[in-house]
């Protein structure tokens, strides 16, 4: 299809003269090729979906104060760009549960709970070093990653992070439910097989070393 | 807070009334410490808060600390606050670890200051400290079905150990 170019005034001539009926046989051929954009019905779903996202009104530390109200939702930074600033209070209304904040052992049945009520298609970001890691609270009480309880879509690094940080980790959660999603960076420098592991290789239990290591306390105390 | 022949006095009318009940007296942390032997805690308290001229009536915390290596290994700790005078008091009962199987007992003193139910149960959830006499004696803040104790000194950190390259080439 080849579209000529024309100045704006012709343009709106032959608009006007379409909308007045005006316009005929080849010229209308050519006219409604001009505007008709041809495209699959998944990538449209998919666009109009990643544009309209029910985030669910949920906080669960921290960053639920640093990070969303304060940073993403104000108008300083203003999710509402991307069309994500209707706050659903239900999970059954919400397409995308953002864990803010570290999750405890106590609340992650809680917040597994809320995301299988979520009805599909659904969405999850793990926001900040905590929930993505368990961060600094590397300890009894916190789930080591929030991905141990539930598929996470996009992890968000920081402690907390940058606004911008969150709104790029959004923006990156778009194109994926466009299809279209972006390559790790190890694809991208080729770097697989780089990846470090606690001592054990990937399969070793979580917790062994701390149960050595208590152990040890235990005999060092003569207990 | 009471200055060091004050804390003298209060021990001396104690051991007046409960031989045996005061083990030592000290200060630390600039507060004044009565060391009280668990099995009177309960007249002591009460004496503390209704005895004329005392009138420590608010007990504004409670809670126990675990001295592992330390013998006996427990305590428990009632920090008592007269708001008349703005005097502080800290009356710390020393527990002996009973072993694996049983908890270390004392009594409860939720008749004296309501307050306490809850810092008892919060006391119990941390440190295993059972107290004898409580209504309602459960986990308040972990959940209901955990196990273990886990702010004794030889629970393990749990968490996951990440090992970085330069700590593996190291010290690994």
């Amino acid at each position: 299809m080849e579209v000529e170019r024309q100045t704006m005034r012709e343009r709106q001539l032959r608009a006007r003269d379409m909308l007045r009926g005006d316009l005929e046989g080849e010229e209308l051929e050519r006219y409604v090729e001009e505007r008709v954009v041809l495209t699959r019905f998944e990538e449209m779903l998919g666009w109009a979906r990643s544009n309209s996202i029910f985030p669910l009104t949920f906080g669960l530390a921290c960053c639920a104060l640093e990070g969303i109200p304060m940073a993403a939702v104000t108008a300083r930074y203003d999710i509402a760009r991307f069309g994500a600033e209707a706050g659903r209070a239900s999970p059954r209304q919400a397409d995308l549960i953002v864990l803010s904040g570290r999750v405890s052992i106590k609340m992650a049945p809680i917040v597994r709970r809320l995301y299988d009520q979520m009805l599909e298609p659904k969405w999850a970001i793990s926001m900040g070093a905590c929930s993505s890691s368990g961060g600094m609270f590397s300890n009894y009480a916190v789930v080591q990653g929030a991905d141990k309880i539930m598929p996470i879509d996009v992890h968000v690094p920081g402690c907390p992070p940058r606004p911008e940080a969150v709104l790029y980790g959004f923006t990156k959660l778009q194109r994926k439910i466009q299809g279209n999603p972006d390559q790790g960076w190890r694809a991208r420098y080729s770097a697989h097989g780089t990846e470090e592991w606690a001592r054990g290789g990937p399969r070793s239990e979580p917790s062994g070393e701390a149960a050595e290591a208590y152990r040890a306390a235990r005999e060092l105390i003569g207990a | 807070m009471p200055d060091a022949p004050g804390l003298e006095l209060i021990r001396g009318q104690i051991e007046a009334e409960h031989p045996g009940a005061v083990i030592d007296t000290g200060f630390a942390q600039e507060r004044a410490v009565l060391v009280i032997d668990p099995a009177h805690i309960l007249p002591v308290l009460t004496w503390l808060r209704d005895a004329p001229g005392q009138g420590y009536r608010f007990l504004s915390s409670l809670h126990a600390a675990d001295y592992l290596p330390a013998e006996p290994r427990f305590a428990v700790h009632y920090e008592l606050l007269n708001r008349d005078r703005v005097e502080r008091l800290r009356v710390k009962a020393l527990l002996a670890d009973p072993g694996e199987d049983s908890l270390p007992e004392i009594d409860s003193c939720c008749e004296l200051f309501p307050t306490a139910e809850f810092q008892e149960r919060e006391a119990y959830d941390f440190f295993g400290i059972s107290f004898r006499g409580h209504p309602d004696l459960r986990r308040i803040l972990l959940p209901e079905d955990y196990v273990g104790w886990p702010q004794r000194r030889d629970f393990p950190v749990g968490g996951e150990p990440v090992t970085f390259t330069y700590n593996e080439r190291n010290y690994g």
